[in-house]
């Protein structure tokens, strides 16, 4: 998939700092998205609600409100994916954000690539709704295939456990976008072990063994400490 | 500059700037009771008031008489405090009331009323220290006689001795003192009248008192004392202004303290003396080996003129002396320029006394031409104590088994002598007796030398001496024989005895030597505070058999309990505010004292040159049992105390200054650091974008490179601000690890993330093994931690060298180690590299960086409760391998 493949959308962007907005919209518009801005919270759900944008990138630090709040509005009437700006030491506010609905982080500073890459897998799946769900996905001599439930390396077939493959499928399904741990946990454990972290860990240790990835230096599977997973992009 | 310029004197000034803050003292002095002192003292009381200033009576005696009481009608009286005290009611002064209302002035009548038992003062004049203290001015009234040094004169004139005495310094530091001067005729009519109120004294030593010779006397007396009072503040006023006076060289009077009876006789004198002449005296006391051989009488006398000493304002010394005690004192005195010995003279003892003893008045007469030496004699009063002194030597409490071993002695004797008889003549025998006598007197000393002596003659004479078994006498050779045995048993003993007296008390002094110097060892050896505390209470407990509790002020200033010894943490009210006086006034004070003296404990300030560092508190279950508290000996290791706590504040002082000096190197070096590495990417960032501005003849190549330099350099700033944050928050203990369980190959990998761009001209491999157990740390802080070494590395090691990251358990620890191929880290330099702003530094080749990252990383790693160290990687001492430990988590790891 190249970045042509995704369609032109219409991107919010909700910031205070315009320097900041200036060299995204540059960026965005390169793209060939539309871009509107809003400076403060209360602009930004304003925003949201008139334009109706495709998705929407939160700072999390607003001057007259919280990013969450800004979320939270949004989150009442619309499923917008939206991508949260966020500093690094905030893990309690990235965390909070993902739990209110956000798809998806950046740390400021953050590269343009980065953000570009992760809109577009947030965007992608205006693009797969559209033309309907994918049963395979072949990335780097990794090949998983849905319907079969059967998973290649380089041509030679994987074994997975039901609860591997199910997870392995969980992240490669939503490529490139950050999968929480919770999340993970409550879809493929249930509810009950939200909590049950070590589960995780453990099961993504024996998938990298056995697709072959290499925790320290990943290629296929990355860890956000403390966050959750994420498949690799395009 | 001119030799004749004079300044004022310094002390002079302090005086002045001393009594501006306290309240002003004024003495109406009388010579006897009825001249009129508190009609005066309200007259003048009442012209104060007039003049607006806010008067308050707290005592005022008018003993009924009208005219008195008509001028105390509009002064407010201060209440009377109720004290109960052996079913009777007594009042006294309200004195925390009194300082409490803050008057301008309090008028306190009779400055030497000796308080009702368990008062907080012994004495009114304390009272009125304290009210001076709080910054009121006081009026008091006194009669001569009620001075300390009048007192013995005094009595000696008038045959009435006075207890109520008021120490000289008292008076001496009023500010002012109004003589109320009465003729003696005019006095004795107003006795006659019945204007003149005594306290009930015989009538007939009122008349004897106030007899017209009496009366003069005195009159002269209070005549000299304002005479004295108005030179020295005319001498006062002259040093404070700089006027220069005909001051004699520093002559100093030296008086000998010793168990005489006439010792307090001898302090008065030299006090006296000193005050006329202007100069400052000194009371001696000579340690030999007979003062530990003292009576408890003869001991409590010299502690009792050392102290009286001491509050009349002697300075104390103390010399050594074995052996010719007059030849040292005559040396010490002419070494501190002391032209005027005072001595008491020595009680007149028995001949024999007179032979055994050094009589050190006479050998100072004797050699101390060029001195003037004066003798005080006893007084008839004092004499009494000479007598039960010299009966307790005999005290068969003291040495009961001295006393049994002499009867013993005798005894075995007699039977040693009956069964010798067979082979010695008679005259022979007395040796077996005199070889008891010495025997006792070498092991008990010469009481039961004496006693033993006793018993050997009446046996011998008994059952050796014809006729047998009576006590008399029949031959003239025998009697002879007999009276020689007497005469020389009695001196061998006490010879035999003295020798063993001496050597105990030589045995006492090297112990108290002993224990001074280990004392002082062990105070100087303490290395904290607490150290040093517990020293000074567990030896000064055990040096003086008693409890010791040491107090000293916490950071607000009040006075807490630091170290007891046995371990004690409380004081009731009474202890804790003798101890607060202690601390207040820097006089000792508590059980004993002339301050609260029914407290149980006795406080005794601790104080090195004008520093006060704390009060030191003794005391017994039982003040009676054990020896008498050596006051010497506590006055030397209080002072060791001193010296010990001062070394550990100094030391204390001096590491703070090293703090202090090593928080402004830090300042330093941030500035300088932000300075620099902060400006150092913006201005690569600013001329990079301003080039790629101008654009036109650039390559897309060349476009690229500046692009890709700025993010470069802004992502370093970025790492940057980063290190600056941690450093921060580290600073201040805001750091809170969010610590979870967190494999390490992922914290690994996304550290390596991150930092990909930066390390793309190394080859970065790792071999972290998959089946590590999860540690327990913060995975974002761990991340930093690596991010900042793999920069490290990066920024040290040549492009195109390897960065090798292993890792493997290590007890409950798993070891990260990463290696780089750069020059290394000298080994001295290995701990170094993680204090703040450290480089290791290669000439003037300083690569960028902060000094920062290593010392963020270790303080990240000990907050997760890890390690992190440097050491080389290769044998040959170059590259460097930073080695982390980080704790594994819990056990119930399933793999």
């Amino acid at each position: 998939m190249s970045p042509a493949s995704v369609l032109p959308a219409r991107i919010l962007i909700v910031d205070d700092e315009a320097p900041i907005r200036r060299f995204l919209r540059v960026a965005l518009e390169a793209e060939g998205h539309s871009v509107t801005e809003a400076g403060t919270a209360r602009a930004g759900i304003e925003q949201a609600a008139r334009e109706a944008p495709d998705a929407v990138i939160l700072d999390l630090g607003l001057p007259d409100a919280d990013g969450l709040s800004v979320l939270r509005a949004i989150r009442g009437w619309s499923q917008v994916p939206v991508l949260v700006l966020s500093v690094r030491a905030d893990e309690a506010g990235k965390v909070a954000a993902l739990d209110e609905g956000a798809q998806d982080y950046v740390v400021k500073p953050f590269g343009v690539k980065e953000l570009l890459a992760r809109l577009r897998s947030l965007l992608r799946d205006r693009a797969t709704a559209a033309g309907g769900p994918r049963t395979v996905i072949e990335v780097a001599g990794l090949r998983i295939d849905a319907a079969a439930r059967r998973v290649d390396r380089d041509g030679a077939e994987v074994h997975l456990t039901r609860k591997e493959f199910d997870l392995l499928w969980m992240l490669a399904a939503q490529a490139g976008r950050l999968v929480p741990q919770r999340m993970i946990l409550e879809a493929i454990w249930g509810p009950a072990h939200a909590e049950d972290t070590q589960y995780l860990r453990v099961y993504i240790r024996q998938l990298r063994a056995k697709i072959g990835d290499d925790a320290a230096d990943p290629v296929f599977l990355f860890t956000e400490p403390g966050i959750g997973y994420r498949f690799r992009g395009e | 500059m001119t030799d004749t310029t004079i300044r004022p004197e310094p002390e002079a000034l302090l005086a002045e700037a001393a009594r501006a803050t306290r309240g002003r003292l004024k003495v109406f002095l009388g010579a006897a009771p009825g001249v009129g002192k508190t009609y005066a003292m309200l007259e003048e009381a009442r012209r104060r008031a007039a003049d607006g200033a806010q008067v308050l009576a707290a005592v005022i005696e008018t003993h009924g008489r009208a005219e008195t009481e008509a001028l105390l009608r509009d002064i407010p009286v201060l209440p009377r405090r109720a004290v109960y005290y052996r079913g009777r009611i007594l009042s006294e002064m309200d004195t925390a009331s009194l300082i409490e209302r803050r008057p301008d002035l309090a008028l306190i009548d009779e400055l030497a009323h000796t308080n009702a038992p368990e008062s907080h003062h012994e004495k009114r004049w304390q009272d009125v220290e304290d009210v001076l203290a709080a910054g009121i001015d006081v009026y008091t009234t006194l009669n001569v006689q009620h001075i300390e040094t009048m007192n013995d004169t005094v009595a000696r004139i008038t045959g009435v001795r006075v207890r109520e005495t008021v120490p000289d310094h008292i008076l001496e530091s009023a500010d002012e003192i109004e003589l109320i001067d009465l003729p003696p005729d005019d006095l004795i009519a107003r006795l006659r009248a019945g204007k003149v109120y005594v306290q009930d004294q015989a009538a007939r030593a009122v008349q004897n008192f106030f007899a017209k010779g009496n009366l003069t006397a005195l009159r002269e007396m209070a005549m000299r004392v304002a005479a004295d009072r108005v030179d020295a503040q005319l001498r006062e006023h002259m040093a404070a202004n700089a006027i220069r006076g005909p001051w004699p060289a520093q002559e100093r009077i030296l008086v000998c303290l010793n168990e005489s009876p006439a010792v307090r006789d001898a302090i008065r004198v030299a006090k006296r003396s000193a005050d006329r002449a202007r100069a400052e005296w000194i009371a001696l006391t000579v340690a030999s080996a007979r003062a530990g051989a003292l009576t408890d009488e003869d001991r409590e006398r010299l502690d009792a003129s050392i102290r009286l000493a001491t509050r009349l304002g002697a300075e104390l010394a103390t010399i050594e002396a074995d052996g010719n005690v007059a030849q040292e004192i005559l040396e010490f005195a002419r070494r501190r320029n002391a032209r005027r010995i005072v001595i008491g003279r020595p009680r007149p003892g028995s001949w024999f006394a007179r032979l055994a003893h050094e009589n050190v008045a006479r050998d100072l007469i004797r050699s101390g031409a060029d001195f003037e030496i004066t003798l005080t004699a006893a007084q008839d009063s004092d004499r009494g104590g000479r007598i039960t002194a010299s009966l307790r030597l005999f005290r068969l409490a003291a040495n009961r088994r001295g006393y049994a071993a002499a009867f013993a002695a005798a005894a075995a004797a007699t039977g040693l002598a009956m069964a010798a008889q067979l082979f010695l003549p008679v005259p022979g025998l007395s040796l077996i007796y005199m070889t008891a006598v010495i025997a006792v007197a070498a092991r008990f000393g010469l009481g039961p030398a004496l006693v033993t002596s006793g018993l050997a003659f009446l046996c011998y004479n008994f059952f050796f001496i014809d006729p047998r078994y009576t006590f008399s006498v029949m031959r003239e050779s025998e009697f002879v024989n007999l009276g020689l045995f007497l005469v020389a048993s009695i001196l061998t003993g006490n010879l035999a005895g003295r020798l063993h007296d001496r050597v105990q008390a030589q045995r006492a002094t090297v112990d108290r030597m002993a224990k001074l110097y280990n004392f002082s060892r062990r105070v100087a050896v303490a290395a904290s505070f607490d150290d040093a505390v517990w020293a000074a209470v567990s030896h000064v407990a055990s040096t003086l058999e008693c409890q010791a509790i040491l107090l000293a002020p916490d950071t607000e200033g009040r006075l807490q309990i630091v170290g007891g010894f046995p371990p004690e943490d409380r004081l009731d009210l009474r202890d804790m505010s003798a101890a607060g006086y202690a601390w207040e006034r820097g006089e000792p004070a508590g059980h004993g004292s002339g301050t609260l003296p029914v407290a149980a404990w006795f406080f005794v300030p601790i104080r090195s040159g004008d520093r006060r560092l704390g009060v030191l508190g003794i005391t017994r279950t039982n003040w009676r049992a054990g020896p008498a508290i050596d006051r010497p000996l506590l006055d030397a290791l209080v002072d060791q105390v001193a010296l010990g706590l001062e070394r550990i504040r100094l030391a204390e002082d001096l590491q703070e200054t090293r703090v202090a000096s090593e928080a402004e190197r830090l300042r330093t070096a941030l500035l300088s650091s932000v300075s620099h590495d902060l400006r150092t990417p913006l201005v690569t960032i600013i001329g990079a974008a301003e080039t790629l501005e101008d654009g036109g003849a650039l390559t897309p190549a060349q476009q690229a490179d500046l692009a890709s330099t700025i993010r470069e350099e802004g992502e370093r700033l970025d790492r940057y601000v980063q290190n600056l944050l941690d450093m921060t928050r580290l600073g201040h203990g805001a750091l809170k690890p969010n610590i979870v369980p967190a494999d390490l190959c992922d914290i690994v990998g996304a550290a390596r993330r991150r930092l990909r761009t930066l390390t793309r001209d190394h080859l970065v491999t790792g071999e972290i093994p998959a089946d590590l157990p999860p540690l327990r740390v913060d995975p974002i802080l761990t991340e930093q931690v690596i991010v900042n070494v793999l920069d490290n590395a990066v920024k040290y090691a040549p492009a195109g060298s390897a960065i090798t990251l292993e890792a493997r358990i290590d007890g409950a620890r798993v070891v990260l180690s990463i290696a780089d191929e750069g020059p290394g880290i000298p080994a001295f330099a290995q701990e170094k590299v993680f204090e703040m702003f450290y480089r290791a530094t290669d000439g003037d080749r300083q690569r960028a960086g902060t000094g920062l990252g290593l010392a963020i990383s270790r303080g990240l790693v000990e907050a997760q409760g890890g390690t992190i160290r440097a050491e080389a990687a290769l044998p040959d001492g170059t590259g460097t391998r930073i080695v982390i430990a980080l704790p594994i988590d819990n056990p119930e790891w399933p793999g």
